[in-house]
C-alpha cells in the first residue's frame, strides 16, 4: 500500500506535466500563434543547452540569489527584533502600527523608480527592494505573534525565577518561532517574485533581466528557459524553508 | 519552628471600584491541604495570585514561609520543551548536570511515565500534561503547590484518575497544598480543609474540616458527608435525607 501511494504521487504530477507539454506542442503544430509568439518544446530545450553551456543562466541564477538571500537576511535581522519589541511595548505598537502597516500595503514595485534613482542598477536597488518586500511583513507577523504569546508562559517564567535575558531566550523567542517560521516563508516566496520584477527594469544581470533580454532578442525560447527556472528555484527555496517546521522544538506550533 | 506555611491578616484585593476580596484572614499549616471552593468571579485566583506573590493585595498581610510552585488549568508546560525539559526548569538550582537527569529521572518515576522524557507536550493526552506540570512543580526545594483548578479541563473519568494520582504522588512528596477549583466532589476527596468564598467580594463564608485520612475514595461516607455540607452552605442542596442530622 505505502510503495503504491509512493508510485501515484509520483506518475500522477508526472503525467499532469506530460499532458501540458503536449498541450504546448498541439498548440504549437496549430500554429494558433506565430512561431515567434511561442517556441516548441525541443527549441525551449536547445536553448537550455545554449544557455548553461554558454554559462549565463547559472550566473543569472548566482546573481538573483545572492539578491534575494542579501535582502532577505538584512530585513530578518532587522525585522524581527523590531516586531518582537513592537509585539512587547503596546506604546510602540500604538506609535508604529499604523506606519508598518501603510508600508506593508505599499507594493514594494512601486518603489523601482526610486529604487534607481538612489541606487542606480545592478544589486542594490534589488536589495532594497527585497527588503522592503520581506521587512514590513515580518515586522507584522512577529509583533502580533509576540503580542499574543499566552500570559500562562510569563507566569510560569515568573514562577521558576527565570531572568530577563533567560525568559527571551527560553520563553519568548521559543513561543513565536513556529509564526515566524511562516512569516518567513511566505516572505521569501514574495521576495523571489519582487527580484525577477526589481531585475526586469533596474538590472544588467540575474533571470529577471534575462526575462527582459530573451524578450529583445526575440527569443521566445531562452524566455521560457528563464521562466522554467524561476518557477523551479522558487518552488525550492520553499522546500528548503519548509525544512524549519521540521524542527522538533517548533513542531507544537503547526499540530495544535 | 512556626508551623504555618501562610499566615494572612486581613487581606483586602480591589481592582479599581471593584473589591474582589474583602478582609479575609486564614492560616495554613505545614503540610495541610486547603481547598478553596466558591462562585465564579469570587476571587478564587485572585487569592492564589496574593498567595504566590505575583500580586499584593490592597491591604492587609500575606506572610508566606517556603518556596512556592503553581500549578495552571492547562496548557502550562512550555510546548517547545520535551517533558525532561519542562521538568528541568523545576530543578534549575540544581548545578550539577548528572544530579539534574537523575532527579529528572525520579519525578517521571514518580508520575509513572518514564517512557515520555522526550515527548513534547502537543504529543500527550491533558492528563498526562497535567501529571508532568505535576512533577515540574514538585521538583527541588518547593514546599507549597497552588493548584488553579488544574482538572477543570479534563473529562470525569480522567479526572477522578488525576485525584487519584495526586493523592498518591503526595502520599510519597508531602507538601502544603492550596486548591482553587469548581469542583466540590474533587475538594471533598482531597482537601484537608475546605473553605467556601461567598460571592464577590470574596470573604470566607464557611470553613469545613474533614478529619479522615488521606487517599480517599470519592464516594466514601466522609466525602459524601463533606460534599453535603458544602453544597447546603451553597444553597444547592435542601433536602432532609441521609445526612441532614450531621449538621
Amino acid at each position: 500500500m505505502k510503495t503504491r501511494n509512493f508510485v501515484l504521487s509520483v506518475s500522477l504530477p508526472l503525467a499532469v506535466v506530460a499532458a501540458l507539454l503536449a498541450i504546448w506542442t498541439a498548440v504549437w503544430m496549430s500554429g494558433v500563434f506565430h512561431a515567434s509568439a511561442l517556441p516548441a518544446p525541443t527549441e525551449v530545450i536547445r536553448g537550455f543547452k545554449e544557455e548553461i553551456r554558454n554559462g549565463r543562466l547559472i550566473t543569472d541564477l548566482v546573481t538573483s540569489l545572492f539578491r534575494v538571500t542579501a535582502g532577505f537576511l538584512l530585513a530578518a535581522l532587522s525585522g524581527i527584533p523590531i516586531g518582537l519589541w513592537m509585539g512587547q511595548q503596546a506604546w510602540a505598537r500604538t506609535a508604529f502600527l499604523p506606519i508598518v502597516n501603510f508600508f506593508r500595503n505599499l507594493s514594494p514595485l512601486a518603489w523601482i523608480p526610486f529604487a534607481i534613482l538612489w541606487f542606480g542598477v545592478g544589486d542594490a536597488p534589488a536589495i532594497f527592494l527585497i527588503f522592503l518586500s520581506v521587512f514590513f511583513p515580518l515586522v507584522l507577523a512577529t509583533m502580533a505573534a509576540a503580542a499574543n504569546i499566552p500570559a500562562v508562559y510569563a507566569r510560569v517564567a515568573h514562577d521558576y525565577g527565570l531572568s530577563d535575558s533567560e525568559r527571551l531566550v527560553r520563553v519568548t523567542l521559543p513561543a513565536i518561532m513556529p509564526q515566524v517560521i511562516t512569516a518567513l516563508r511566505v516572505a521569501a516566496g514574495v521576495a523571489w517574485l519582487v527580484v525577477v520584477a526589481a531585475e526586469m527594469i533596474a538590472g544588467r544581470d540575474g533571470l529577471g533581466f534575462a526575462v527582459m533580454d530573451s524578450r529583445n532578442g526575440l527569443r521566445t525560447d531562452l524566455l521560457v528557459v528563464a521562466m522554467i527556472v524561476i518557477g523551479l528555484v522558487g518552488v525550492a527555496i520553499d522546500r528548503v524553508l519548509v525544512q524549519l517546521t521540521r524542527i522538533p522544538s517548533v513542531r507544537w506550533g503547526y499540530e495544535r | 519552628m512556626i508551623p504555618e506555611r501562610y499566615r494572612i491578616e486581613g487581606v483586602s484585593r480591589s481592582f479599581g471600584p471593584l473589591e474582589v476580596l474583602h478582609d479575609l484572614s486564614l492560616e495554613i499549616l505545614h503540610g495541610e491541604f486547603v481547598a478553596i471552593v466558591g462562585p465564579s468571579g469570587c476571587g478564587k485566583t485572585t487569592l492564589l495570585n496574593l498567595l504566590s506573590g505575583f500580586d499584593k493585595p490592597t491591604a492587609g498581610t500575606v506572610v508566606r514561609r517556603g518556596e512556592v510552585r503553581m500549578i495552571y488549568q492547562q496548557d502550562g508546560l512550555f510546548p517547545w520543551q520535551t517533558v525532561a525539559e519542562n521538568i528541568s526548569l523545576g530543578l534549575r538550582d540544581v548545578p550539577s548536570e548528572t544530579e539534574r537527569n537523575r532527579q529528572i529521572q525520579e519525578l517521571l518515576r514518580l508520575i509513572r511515565r518514564e517512557a515520555f522524557a522526550h515527548h513534547y507536550p502537543h504529543q500527550l493526552s491533558g492528563g498526562m500534561r497535567q501529571l508532568v506540570e505535576l512533577a515540574r512543580a514538585l521538583a527541588g526545594e518547593s514546599d507549597i503547590l497552588l493548584m488553579d483548578e488544574p482538572f477543570s479541563s479534563l473529562d470525569y473519568l480522567t479526572r477522578l484518575r488525576m485525584r487519584e494520582e495526586l493523592a498518591r504522588i503526595l502520599s510519597e512528596r508531602p507538601r502544603t497544598v492550596v486548591l482553587v477549583t469548581h469542583d466540590i466532589e474533587e475538594a471533598a476527596q482531597l482537601a484537608d480543609r475546605v473553605m467556601v468564598l461567598s460571592e464577590c467580594p470574596g470573604q470566607i463564608r464557611y470553613q469545613l474540616n474533614i478529619p479522615a485520612p488521606r487517599p480517599r475514595d470519592p464516594t466514601q461516607p466522609d466525602v459524601v458527608r463533606a460534599m453535603h455540607l458544602i453544597l447546603t452552605k451553597l444553597n444547592i442542596e435542601h433536602n432532609s435525607g441521609e445526612y441532614a442530622d450531621a449538621r
